[in-house]
């Protein structure tokens, strides 16, 4: 029964609006996978059957309706070298192997490990990804004739422009049909997708990659697999959640990491190139209405039929469109709001976001920009949480004892300042240190309590610690030294 | 079927939801009807289950700009937030015209209350509190004419477990009621609950048996029919030969019966899935209050 309702729920509640949001994302979606088969350097079939085969097994084993999955920029990127280097066959293995790896992911239940990627990494993360995406069109504006300059410039006012005059249709496409068609008619010498690669004229079939099966294969195949598979997991929960939120509903995550899995071992048999969760598609389909997990199916069955029966056309479209097109899509990706908030949010932040972006642009790495990200921000927390240690002093027993009262959290960022704060030149009987409102939570605290406590009985001042809570009073037990006859120096720094 | 240990509730109140169907009054009507007979204080429940809005317009254009997530997001909460308002004010509305109806009715201090969630979820939790549901048959969101019941009893059937008192669609007092009996464990623990309960105390009751007598039924039923003389009833029996909904709806019908006992889903959901259930089909069919006992 509730099999059945979540399957009526999930598919056919909104059955219009899922239909016709499938339509409008898959036209964007042809553009977009076109664009990128050509960052990664496959011919653009490679993308277009990806797309089709990704968005069609998400729509059944992901865990989020309503988001949509296909071949990616993120994803693309994170190819050329093995595609230049090595060719398609390995590209499809990589592709196969990405999606082992993610099923893998979605049973250990790598996504819990999101908490640890802060908003300014995601942030950080998009606007790289917007960035790179805008970069990737240089090419195709270098070296070109003429006329591609304003056909690009029409393309994105029809864009930006058509919305304003009717909502109706999808104005990319108007874009790509209206440049397309004064290409073809004023025979403008541009270049255009057909002289790009081959494009589909049949429906996928299923393959094995064609590669040698020996060890060196997975030497060069699993490095780009294992990054493919972080930076897809890593998109697809971005824009899990950013589907979360606009449509207040929740997603499984684990699910999702499966089902992108499962979508990219089909798409690595049946020729295509590894994919993950489009933010700016996804965004596309729940403003055109979008859902349900029907219009991811039918965004992929509409794309493949339009390409197959439509391929002479497509063909035909000037890159000058799609450079528009995705253009555009790097401006929707990009974070602007986070330009003007680097004035007021704090510092560490915003520092966390440049170092995304400044290592990802480096490398063209989201996954090396993301773990850049991820240490910034644990290392900023450190430094704030190193803060959070305070030691006050007074006199006890008509003079005869200092009583010391630490408070806050001792650990390696803030060990130093712990030290500091006793005063080793005070010719005094008995030290007594209060530490029951203070926390110590790694080796670096404990040689630093140890080291304090040693200090002074080599004054000849006898020490006494007091209020050691039970946490604190483990560590020490298991790590340090000081309170063991003929301890002389702590063997723990 | 097994049968746990059953801990016939005696205290808590009767918890009646509302909504803006036109169950609502009667649902108010039984409760009243419910609390004075089990002296229980009573409770009113509007459940605010919110589903997501769609926007009043078609956006094809199938372009992203600068900010085109924020403001989606911006547009469907602000979407939500009204309609969440209207209800909000709506169920307001129907929890102090509940009570006006209550107190006229002379029940002190009616208690109103109003959630956020999915009804039966809500009911499940509200359950540790409460001695007996009231619902009513059809929601709001239920089509009329189909005759189909809401898709929520039915979730709320299978969800709480606190007998459940459906309302019909006009409250009647409550002179006859029927007990719809079969011999098995479910049928004769609500014969139990029934010789407990002060809710029908007094009132003449009847038997309904569809099928044939066995040897172990008729053991059953006077075993029944005991139970219920031991508690002050003077039960009757009927046999009649038939499909379990069709004769109870006929005896129903025939007899100015104005209340029916009945056991909840006593089939496996599996069995529920190829043919429905009876109780769905006696809900459906019977056009006079029904007290589920799980």
């Amino acid at each position: 029964m509730d099999f059945l309702q979540s399957v009526r729920r999930e598919w056919f509640s909104n059955i219009r609006g899922d239909v016709l949001a499938g339509l409008v994302v898959a036209l964007a979606l042809i553009p977009e996978a076109i664009a990128f088969s050509l960052i990664a350097g496959v011919d653009p079939k490679v993308g277009l059957y990806a797309s089709f085969c990704i968005a069609v097994v998400i729509a059944f084993t992901g865990g989020r309706p309503g988001m949509i999955s296909a071949a990616t920029g993120a994803m693309a990127l994170l190819m050329v070298t093995l595609v230049r280097d090595h060719g398609l066959e390995y590209l499809l293995a990589a592709t196969v192997l990405t999606g082992v790896l993610q099923i893998l992911a979605g049973y250990l239940r790598l996504a819990d490990l999101m908490r640890f990627v802060s908003r300014s990494v995601v942030t950080g993360f998009l606007n790289a990804l917007a960035i790179l995406i805008f970069l990737a069109q240089i090419p195709e504006l270098i070296n070109v004739p003429m006329a591609v300059y304003p056909m690009v410039v029409a393309g994105l006012v029809i864009i930006y422009g058509l919305p304003r005059l009717t909502r109706r249709i999808p104005s990319p496409l108007v874009a790509i049909v209206l440049l397309t068609v004064a290409a073809v008619v004023f025979g403008i010498p541009v270049p255009n997708v057909g002289d790009k690669g081959e494009l589909p004229d049949a429906l996928p079939v299923f393959l094995l990659p064609d590669i040698p099966w020996n060890l060196q294969t997975p030497m060069i195949i699993l490095p780009v697999s294992l990054t493919l598979m972080v930076v897809g997991l890593l998109e697809s929960f971005l824009t899990a959640q950013i589907v979360d939120d606009l449509t207040d509903t929740p997603s499984d995550k684990h699910r999702e990491a499966k089902g992108q899995g499962i979508a990219n071992m089909v798409s690595g048999f049946f020729g295509g190139m590894a994919g993950c969760a489009m933010i700016g598609q996804s965004v596309i389909n729940v403003k055109s209405g979008g859902r349900g997990r029907l219009s991811s199916l039918l965004a992929g069955v509409y794309l493949l039929l339009m390409v197959v029966f439509l391929s002479d056309w497509v063909g035909l479209i000037p890159m000058a469109a799609l450079v528009a097109v995705m253009i555009m899509v790097s401006i929707g990706t990009f974070s602007w709001q986070s330009i003007a908030n680097l004035k007021h949010h704090p510092r560490t932040s915003s520092l966390v976001m440049l170092g995304t972006v400044v290592v990802t642009v480096a490398t063209h790495d989201l996954a090396k920009g993301v773990l850049t990200g991820v240490l910034l921000s644990a290392l900023g927390f450190a430094r704030k949480v190193s803060q959070v240690v305070t030691v006050s002093s007074r006199l006890e027993d008509e003079g005869a004892t200092r009583r010391y009262t630490v408070t806050g959290q001792v650990f390696f960022a803030s060990a130093g300042q712990f030290l500091d704060a006793f005063d080793f030149g005070e010719v005094i009987e008995h030290i007594r240190i209060d530490v029951s409102r203070a926390h110590f939570w790694d080796l670096s605290a404990v040689g630093a309590l140890d080291r304090i406590v040693l200090k002074f009985k080599r004054e000849g001042v006898e020490v006494e610690l007091i209020g050691m809570d039970e946490a604190s009073r483990t560590m020490v037990d298991h790590l340090g030294v000081h309170d063991k006859p003929g301890a002389r120096q702590s063997p723990a720094h | 079927m097994s049968v746990k240990p059953y801990i016939i509730p005696v205290d808590g109140r009767v918890m009646a939801c509302l909504d803006a169907s036109v169950y609502s009054n009667p649902v108010v009507d039984h409760a009243v009807w419910a609390s004075r007979r089990l002296s229980a204080g009573l409770t009113f429940l509007h459940v605010l289950d919110r589903k997501p809005s769609r926007r009043p317009e078609a956006d094809f254009s199938g372009n992203i700009g600068m900010s085109t997530q924020s403001d989606l997001l911006t547009e469907l909460v602000e979407l939500d937030a009204r309609n969440s308002k209207i209800a909000i004010r709506q169920g307001r509305e129907l929890l102090n015209n509940a009570r006006i109806r209550a107190e006229q009715a002379g029940i002190a201090t009616p208690d109103g209350i109003q959630r956020h969630g999915a009804l039966a979820d809500t009911l499940t939790e509200m359950e540790s509190k409460v001695r007996l549901f009231v619902i009513g048959k059809r929601g709001e969101a239920a089509d009329f004419n189909t005759g189909h019941l809401g898709a929520n009893l039915e979730r709320v059937v299978r969800s709480v477990h606190r007998p459940l008192l459906v309302a019909s669609r006009q409250f009647k007092p409550i002179e006859r009621f029927a007990i719809a009996f079969d011999g098995s464990p479910t049928t004769r623990k609500c014969v139990e609950m029934v010789a407990m309960s002060p809710l029908l105390k007094g009132l003449p009751c009847l038997l309904v048996i569809a099928g044939k007598v066995t040897a172990d039924t008729r053991k059953a039923l006077d075993c029944a029919k005991e139970h219920l003389q031991g508690a002050g009833f003077t039960p009757e029996e009927v046999v009649v030969a038939g499909d379990a909904e069709q004769v109870i709806t006929e005896q129903v019908n025939g007899r100015q019966i104005d209340l029916l006992v009945m056991g909840a889903y006593g089939h496996s959901r599996i069995r529920h899935l190829i043919v429905g259930s009876t109780t769905t089909a006696i809900l459906r069919n019977c056009h006079i209050p029904v007290l589920l006992l799980r």
